[in-house]
């Protein structure tokens, strides 16, 4: 008889090998009961493949696996859910258009003595689950129409209506506010003092440092290490991440401030902002910042036409434009990088090459005809210029990492003839090592006298990389700061907040 | 070698069209004791799919924008109709006129189409559910219950469908400058770029400046010019215009689409391919009387050969993702 092990759930030497790839190489992991364990590496590291290892979406082909010191093999996803073992996926697993108590019982509903759904019994307890997370969410309200975070907490609460006793979270921070976050944190640690263990994926060093004790990093499909998060700084993860020193991760150029170049005048849009106005110089980042949903997503896509505004003004070089479609603000020079790349930066059925030039197909047509040839030529170079890992033009975006796919919609805004490149959430969901080329390009184009508008959500970032730092709260500007230099976090959050 | 190997792994549904034609013909061949593969029989077959093949270079502009067009039927129907009651007043206007009038007929009908999809943001399936109903009808109203017969039209009409040119039947000719000029305009112009850039994404297209809702209403109006010409041809062939004309032929261009691997779901889908689709389709029509096969099974075959090949196109992309995979390293 084995006794009982210091460790809920040990793995040991688990490799998964896809045809020609392998995807996990010996990697070892412990989780221990009541614990917060942070899983960090760089996109493409691992972490995934480990997890869907974990809830038996994947079967390893070396390794074991111990839960509570016994040996256990997970065959499918049903076996997990039977071991207590449920997972929060990065991009909701959630039936959208369901309500929430459907989707808390999906699986497993509560019957009536007569086998049909009880659903008094289900919206009842429904509601005492969000409860116990302290959440005031509505069970009857439809899935699709919760916020991103609310989302999460249903999610959560259908985890614990199968009584999990491991609850993996695949970044569930990536898209979550301040505020937003916060709720998560305390849900986070009510569930490790109830008892339960939790493995949380992050790229936020933040979300590590707050709530984990443990943390492992996975670097090329291998184990690197297991720290306590109390005797490892930040510098030192990085490199383990990423296998190199990185000495600066901001490299921000010193650029003269020329002239005006993009003006914003009282732009609104009902429901969404109101009376938005800021300008911006060559050579000059501004970063957008506020809490998620605070509406500068909104206020660029109506500079950029993809959403009209319904009023205000708009001036690149001092004229005014007419924005009726995105077609008018790019002539105009205006570039967009889109926080959504796969909904709206990119086709990943599309060749690397056709992606690049897709926004600017005229440069390489004469009377409406395409040249191939010097399509092709044009979208290499670019795609040089932004050093992209990728083969060919002729490779599809879809195998592409995110960060590398970030760099394609990067090399296709450059192919415009631009004065001016908004950059929506540019290292969002990106490695620390694509982040750091994000920067570097940034801070290029700023240099080359383009004006730069970052849209960030990331304090750090946007401390070390904006000249001017401007703050939304609301739908409205709550505070510009003309000069980055001096401002804090606080008080960023605090114009944030208004507290 | 790597050459070889390339263009069949970039061209593999095409090829396994053909092959599929080729094991079909040896089999009918040996079965209609040598009388499939002779030369008039292939001229006529070939005649026989002309108008579906026209007709499925329209649908297959739409589907890859994401869309389908189930009133493609009733727009041959109105086109034709209307040519022709033209006709039958003035048999010496050219040919050319009343192809015009028809192909102008169909153009509006996709006009509306395309507004109903791109403005209005009515589903396609739906939008053009309402249109086909109301299209046919249109048809029966100037029908106003008569048939414009073959006496009516005139030998100078008719012969555009008996006639030939280089020994090669009118038809069959004006199917392959259709198919020319597609493939050009598809593989080589910016608007099918943009065809399949909508068809793939919508969303991404908007962004990168591309005007989406024009390029829609563009799709359905081609579809409309297209059918309003296949409509007219196949008057011209069967020698009468009615309005039950074409009742049920969506479904075979559909088919014809669906075989050649154009996706129901957008963004993909080549002329070459809907072509083989087509003439797959003539060749099931034409092989099956000319072995004997009941006509009670005639339908469930061709059922079964459009499934079975959506089957193996569903496998064949598996496989490619499959590899794309393969080949990223993680």
């Amino acid at each position: 008889m084995i006794l009982l092990s210091e460790y809920i759930l040990e793995l040991k030497g688990i490799t998964k090998i896809f045809p020609g790839v392998k995807a996990l190489d010996n990697v070892h992991f412990s989780l221990k009961e009541g614990e917060i364990h942070a899983l960090m590496g760089e996109n493409g590291a691992g972490k995934s493949t480990f997890i869907k290892v974990i809830t038996g979406v994947y079967q390893a082909e070396e390794g074991e696996m111990f839960l509570n010191g016994e040996k256990v093999t997970i065959r499918g996803p049903k076996d997990a859910q039977n071991l207590s073992i449920a997972a929060i996926y990065q991009h909701g697993t959630a039936y959208q258009q369901l309500s929430v108590t459907e989707n808390i019982f999906m699986g497993h509903e509560k019957m009536t003595k007569l086998h049909t759904i009880n659903w008094r019994q289900m919206h009842k307890d429904a509601a005492v689950l969000l409860k116990q997370l302290g959440s005031e969410i509505d069970p009857h309200s439809t899935m699709g129409n919760l916020t991103v975070a609310d989302q999460q907490i249903v999610e959560i609460a259908k985890a614990i209506s199968t009584n999990a006793k491991i609850i993996i979270m695949d970044e569930p921070t990536a898209s979550l506010s301040k505020r937003e976050c916060e709720e998560l944190y305390r849900i986070t640690e009510q569930l490790r003092d109830e008892g339960r263990s939790i493995i949380f994926i992050s790229h936020r060093f933040e979300d590590m440092y707050r709530l984990a004790s443990r943390v492992t990093v996975l670097r090329d499909a291998q184990y690197i290490g297991t720290w306590d998060v109390d005797g490892i700084s930040n510098d030192v993860l990085i490199s383990k991440m990423v296998g190199r020193e990185i000495s600066q991760i901001y490299p921000k150029k010193k650029v003269e401030r020329g002239e005006e170049i993009l003006r914003v005048e009282g732009l609104s849009k009902t429901g969404y902002y109101k009376d938005v106005s800021f300008s911006v110089h060559k050579g000059e980042i501004l970063a957008m910042t506020g809490l998620v949903g605070a509406g500068r997503t909104e206020v660029c896509q109506g500079i950029m036409g993809i959403e009209k505004p319904d009023s205000g003004k708009v001036f690149v070089d001092g004229r005014e434009l007419k924005i009726k479609q995105v077609s008018d603000a790019m002539d105009a020079g205006i570039g967009y990088l889109p926080e959504d790349r796969h909904k709206q930066g990119l086709i990943l059925d599309w060749g690397l090459g056709q992606n690049v030039t897709l926004a600017t197909l005229e440069q390489f047509t004469t009377a409406t005809v395409i040249n191939r040839k010097a399509e092709n030529k044009r979208a290499k170079e670019l795609l040089e210029k932004v050093k992209t890992k990728a083969l060919s033009v002729f490779d599809k975006a879809s195998t592409l990492s995110g960060g590398n796919q970030q760099k394609v919609i990067v090399a296709k805004v450059l192919n415009s003839d631009l004065k001016v490149v908004i950059l929506d959430e540019p290292t969002k969901g990106v490695d620390v090592g694509a982040k750091a080329q994000m920067y570097e390009i940034m801070s290029d184009l700023a240099s080359q006298g383009y004006g730069v508008v970052m849209i960030s959500s990331e304090m750090p970032e946007v401390l070390g990389m904006a000249d001017t730092i401007l703050v939304m709260k609301e739908g409205r500007v709550s505070k510009i700061f003309p000069d980055a230099a001096g401002v804090t976090q606080e008080m960023i959050l605090e114009a944030a907040m208004n507290m | 070698m790597n050459k070889v190997k390339k263009f069949f792994s970039s061209n593999i549904r095409e090829i396994s069209l053909i092959i599929v034609m080729i094991v079909i013909a040896i089999f009918v061949q040996i079965r209609s004791d040598g009388n499939f593969l002779s030369g008039e029989n292939i001229n006529d077959m070939l005649k026989e799919t002309a108008v579906l093949a026209i007709c499925a270079v329209g649908m297959m502009c739409v589907m890859v924008t994401g869309g389908i067009d189930l009133s493609i039927g009733a727009i041959m129907a109105l086109g034709a109709m209307i040519g022709s009651t033209v006709l039958k007043g003035n048999q010496d206007l050219p040919n050319i006129v009343i192809v015009l009038i028809s192909m102008g007929v169909g153009l509006v009908c996709g006009l509306i189409n395309g507004t109903l999809v791109s403005r209005l943001r009515i589903i396609p399936i739906i939008a053009t559910l309402g249109t086909m109903n109301i299209f046919r009808g249109v048809t029966y109203l100037v029908a106003n219950g008569s048939w414009v017969k073959q006496q009516e039209m005139g030998q100078g009409f008719l012969g555009m469908a008996t006639g030939s040119f280089l020994g090669i039947n009118n038809l069959i000719i004006i199917a392959i400058v259709v198919y020319v000029v597609a493939t050009f305009f598809m593989t080589k112009l910016r608007t099918g770029r943009k065809l399949y850039a909508v068809g793939n994404s919508e969303e991404s297209a908007r962004v990168s400046g591309i005007k989406t809702g024009r390029t829609l209403t563009m799709a359905y109006a081609i579809l409309g010019a297209i059918a309003g010409l296949g409509g007219i041809l196949y008057v011209c062939k069967y020698g009468v215009a009615q309005g039950e004309t074409c009742v049920g032929y969506e479904m075979n261009v559909i088919a014809a689409c669906v075989l050649g691997g154009v996706s129901v779901t957008g963004g993909t889908g080549r002329v070459p391919g809907v072509l083989l689709g087509a003439i797959l389709l003539g060749m099931l029509n034409n092989a099956m009387p000319l072995i004997q096969i009941s006509v009670f099974w005639q339908e469930a075959i061709r059922g079964l050969i459009i499934l079975l090949s959506i089957i193996a196109n569903t496998l064949i992309r598996r496989n490619v993702e499959m590899k794309a995979l393969r080949r990223r390293n993680i």
